[in-house]
């Protein structure tokens, strides 16, 4: 049987997130989480090869307590268990820190894997690099915005788009893919499939110790990168503001600009009724 | 133009492992050329690079590898590179990317630039990442913004948290500070046939491992006949349209107006209009000369991407939304109705 893992994250509902109207700044601590939108994908793909082939398939985060809630809901949806990275000094870790913490857990916890399966980018830091960099730290072969793949024998064939050219790859297992997002729509968890998750899904937390690792490899300490500020982007200029009824707004958008639109789609747009 | 050839015999290594207690001051730009946008975006680093190294007083060099990059050097060479590396041979012809990280690893322990930057294409995307976990250094992705403070660190601006924010991110200590950059975020500077650069011939490494990941075939896909890229006239639909049916009339528009079709990616994501009208992060950037633009709020991954537009009229119900602000003009209203209403003036006034 295939042993398939994800890596899942928890991001917070960008479309739903508080503002600190005086400052202009997001008040994070008060986001709500969510599992983000892109693991949700490589998820489902694990999840029909375990239909088709039936697989074991193991979700790991790595977070705060409450990102057990992605994990409850990957099981939810048809994970079989779910592996949380919780610990202090884990904290404010960059890719490097992640892949690595990443990688230390999926070793201790499922050494003879066949494939992980991770999202392309999460919606929050949207750096795509996580899986990249944790082929490289597991030293497995892989490759990155996979459409859509194949597992036959110990062989993984992918299909790709990169740069206006269509890729077929193919590498021997075990390996690493993350998934686009252009395939591969996520199923919902089923009520009952909720209810379970919610009483007996079995969940592990693990912090350094479990993992064996020094806090110095981990977080912030492992990261090599510093922030050194967040802000919010204001970039505003003087614009020509038009309101009224749609025909009116219309009206005085051609009176204005039909030569400026005119001239880009090499048309005459005046009216001469 | 006049390229010097320089061969890295042994003599040199020494004298660069001898130097190294100097730091290093050369800014690598990794020439990624494989079709035009790759190859544009190379030279937007490299103009951007030439502004940097004036402030660290760095050298700007392009790393190139393939088979048959004659041009290529040229070409950085014109567009600023002082010194270009190159590797000329065989083994790269299809461009793959493990043996490329591969190479890279070799040669940035040997050469040890400061910093190293590279487009944010597709490639770009998962080879930055897998070379700096090698190289253990940090990484940040899809800057919009890079400069050096005090410090002489690159002090690197990259959005996050869904494009509500922007981090200011360094690397303190590893090296080199590297960072990836979507196309169209800079500006080239001009080619110049005048440009002299010292081209040093990499030697393909003995002994470098075969690559794991087997390309079955590689394919240039199928091009539309007008680009969104290269488009006039982009409408670009978000979510404040309503509906997927609503946001049909956004390609009616289009059309009329011969035009492409935009969209953000809650759009894309509900499946309102294809992926291949993405605007913005991990999809394309355009430079219309109008740009409609129709109950789109603007976060930073969207609005990044339109920054080479030169008109840009937004309609949307919020008039305090980022779109709103960036915008020439301004309509505060209903995106769908709007849109209906130029559709039918449109018509009127299209007679031909």
């Amino acid at each position: 049987m295939l042993k398939l893992v994800t890596c899942i994250k928890q991001v917070p509902m960008v479309s739903e997130l508080p503002w600190d109207a005086k400052t202009g700044t997001l008040k994070r601590e008060l986001a709500e989480g969510m599992m983000n939108p892109a693991c949700k994908h490589a998820l489902e793909a694990a999840l029909l090869l375990k239909n088709r082939h039936g697989a074991h398939i193991t979700a790991i985060s790595m977070g705060p307590p409450m990102a057990e809630e992605v994990l409850r809901e990957a099981v939810a949806m048809g994970a079989d268990r779910g592996i949380l990275l919780s610990d202090y000094p884990m904290a404010g870790a960059d890719t490097l820190s992640t892949s690595y913490t990443l990688a230390r857990a999926i070793e201790k916890e499922c050494p003879d894997f066949d494939l992980i399966l991770s999202g392309c980018y999460t919606n929050d830091s949207e750096t795509a690099q996580v899986g990249p960099q944790l082929l490289e730290e597991l030293n497995i072969p892989g490759a990155t915005f996979v459409d859509q793949f194949e597992i036959k024998g110990n062989t993984i064939r992918m299909n790709r788009t990169v740069d206006e050219y269509l890729e077929i790859l193919e590498m021997d297992l075990p390996g690493l893919i993350t998934v686009s997002t252009h395939q591969y729509n996520p199923r919902y968890a089923s009520l009952s499939g909720v209810e379970d998750a919610f009483n007996r899904a079995d969940i592990t937390r693990l912090g350094i110790d479990d993992l064996g690792i020094e806090p110095e490899m981990t977080g912030i300490k492992g990261s090599a990168t510093r922030i050194l500020d967040v802000y919010s982007p204001t970039t505003e200029k003087k614009n020509d503001v038009i309101t009224g009824s749609p025909k009116q707004i219309v009206e005085e958008l051609f009176a204005k600009y039909d030569d400026k639109i005119g001239s880009a789609i090499g048309k005459d747009l005046k009216d001469y009724e | 133009m006049m390229i010097k050839s320089e061969a890295p015999s042994e003599k040199t290594s020494k004298t660069m492992n001898k130097s190294k207690k100097k730091k290093s001051r050369q800014i690598w730009v990794f020439g990624d050329y494989r079709n035009y946008f790759q190859n544009r975006v190379t030279l937007q680093l490299l103009s951007k690079a030439a502004e940097l190294a004036q402030k660290i007083g760095g050298e700007v060099c392009a790393v190139v590898f393939g088979n048959d990059i004659e041009e290529y050097i040229w070409e950085y060479t014109c567009h600023g590179a002082e010194k270009v590396y190159a590797l000329e041979h065989d083994r790269l012809s299809d461009y793959p990317i493990e043996t490329y990280v591969n190479l890279m690893e070799i040669f940035v322990r040997q050469y040890q630039p400061e910093i190293l930057l590279v487009g944010a294409t597709s490639f770009g995307r998962e080879f930055t990442p897998r070379l700096a976990k090698r190289l253990k250094t940090g990484l940040s992705a899809d800057c919009i913004g890079l400069d050096i403070n005090d410090e002489e660190l690159l002090v690197q601006t990259a959005p996050s948290f869904g494009g509500n924010l922007l981090a200011k991110i360094v690397t303190p200590k590893a090296r080199p500070q590297m960072a990836t950059v979507r196309p169209g975020i800079f500006q080239e500077i001009p080619h110049d046939n005048d440009r002299t650069s010292t081209v040093i011939q990499l030697k393909m490494p003995e002994n470098l491992p075969r690559e794991r990941v087997k390309m079955i075939s590689s394919s240039k896909s199928p091009s539309r006949t007008q680009k969104i890229e290269e488009a006039n006239v982009v409408v670009c639909g978000g979510r404040g349209m309503g509906s997927k049916t609503k946001f049909k009339k956004i390609f009616e528009l289009a059309r009329l107006l011969t035009g492409e079709v935009g969209a953000t990616r809650p759009v894309v994501y509900s499946s309102w209009a294809g992926h291949e009208t993405l605007v913005g992060q991990a999809g394309k950037n355009i430079n219309p000369k109008v740009l409609f633009s129709f109950g789109i709020s603007g976060a930073i991954q969207h609005t990044a991407a339109i920054t080479n537009a030169d008109f840009i009229i937004a309609v949307n119900k919020n008039p305090n939304a980022m779109m709103m602000k960036l915008a020439d003009v301004a309509v505060v209203a209903d995106a769908n109705q709007i849109c209906t209403a130029l559709i039918k003036e449109l018509r009127n006034r299209i007679r031909a």
